[in-house]
């Protein structure tokens, strides 16, 4: 079994992405969207814990809602991929099934 | 609809501040007629939907806490607790409800239903199932 | 691929209904299914065809309203997040004496079953929400 999860919130809003990868099983996908792509962002006090999940995760983030809130990609985090909506559409076919930390 | 699913309702939202806790109890509840195999988590916040001594007279909204303990009747009885999602709370197990069932396979002994867990098994058991419900 | 869609959230207030939107558009592109769109909490609110914002805003029912119809969609309101937040169709209008309705076309009223109905015969499940 593989999971995509899928994160909305911004990490210093909730602790949605905290929670997630104390959560999430080594080999895991995790889309950041919404809010939740400042989580992607690099030189944040998360960014550490993110740059760790990568190890043996896989981090996504929604382009779009990057560009709506004018988060270049040059400012992610080494190691995210940037997917737009068809991506979103194809990680949810590629894992067995979605995990929404809402 | 032969097919049974493993079915995991994620609760971690406090309950009364918002309405996620109650409305996603009513789900649990409408989905047991659904004959899949069902179970819960509380993680974060969700923990609080499960304390005991909740008291609602003096908000005027409907006190909901009772309806956990009818969960056993409902063949709702895997329900798991993330254990660093208590401590982190300063909790323990003695603060929750007392959730029990009747295990029919067992001459109808009566069980709990809550398991406290770590995250690394929540992260186990939430990779077995087939449909997550967030709430 | 069949999807089941929740989205927990009403229209404007949060984004959840306008990413539930794009992400339905770009499976349907994709050559996906949708078997069901199932709104529930304050998501019922994205079913009322009052709904009249700004007209350089987008009109999120409308948007429903229209994939419903060009890709034959079921948009289902759950029935007791309805009743809660007044949202009404002539059945529900004539149960509870109410003096109108107001569901926007596309979408229908029904029970927290059609959520799990959706799950069980979907192949994948995605909630948007809070």
């Amino acid at each position: 079994m593989s999971t995509l999860h899928t994160i909305n919130k911004s990490p210093f809003d909730r602790a949605s992405l905290q929670s997630c990868l104390r959560l999430a099983a080594d080999g895991n996908a995790i889309l950041l969207f919404e809010d939740g792509v400042y989580g992607a962002m690099k030189g944040s006090t998360v960014a550490e814990l993110v740059e760790k999940a990568l190890s043996n995760k896989t981090i996504y983030v929604l382009g779009p809602d990057m560009k709506a809130r004018g988060v270049d990609e040059s400012k992610l985090i080494d190691g995210i991929k940037v997917v737009d909506y068809k991506g979103f559409v194809e990680l949810t076919v590629e894992n067995d099934k979605v995990n929404a930390w809402v | 609809m032969s097919d049974i699913k493993k079915f995991m309702y994620v609760n971690r939202k406090a309950p009364y501040g918002t309405i996620y806790a109650w409305e996603s109890l009513e789900v649990v509840l409408i989905g047991a007629a659904f004959e899949q195999e069902v179970s819960m988590a509380f993680v974060d916040d969700g923990v609080y939907q499960i304390l005991k001594g909740q008291d609602t007279t003096e908000i005027g909204v409907k006190n909901f806490s009772p309806t956990y303990s009818a969960l056993g009747d409902y063949d709702v009885n895997k329900i798991y607790v993330e254990k660093e999602s208590l401590e982190e709370r300063g909790l323990t197990v003695d603060d929750l409800l007392d959730l029990k069932y009747e295990d029919e396979d067992d001459d109808w002994a009566e069980k709990d239903s809550i398991k406290v867990v770590t995250s690394k098994e929540l992260a186990e058991i939430l990779e077995q199932q087939e449909v997550v419900l967030s709430f | 691929m069949k999807f089941g869609i929740q989205v927990n959230e009403g229209p404007y207030t949060h984004e959840a209904s306008v990413s539930a939107l794009n992400f339905v558009k770009a499976a349907l592109e994709a050559g996906h299914e949708i078997f069901r769109v199932f709104f529930y909490h304050d998501g019922v609110n994205n079913g009322t065809r009052y709904t009249t914002p700004p007209q350089d805003d987008i009109n999120i029912v409308n948007a429903w309203s229209e994939l419903a119809e060009k890709h034959n969609i079921d948009l289902v309101v759950c029935v007791a997040a309805a009743q809660r937040r007044g949202i009404v169709d002539e059945g529900e209008q004539e149960r509870n004496g109410k003096d109108g309705n107001n569901i926007a076309p596309g979408f229908r009223i029904s029970g927290l079953g059609q959520l799990i109905e959706a799950g069980i015969q979907s192949e994948r499940l995605v909630v948007f929400g809070d």
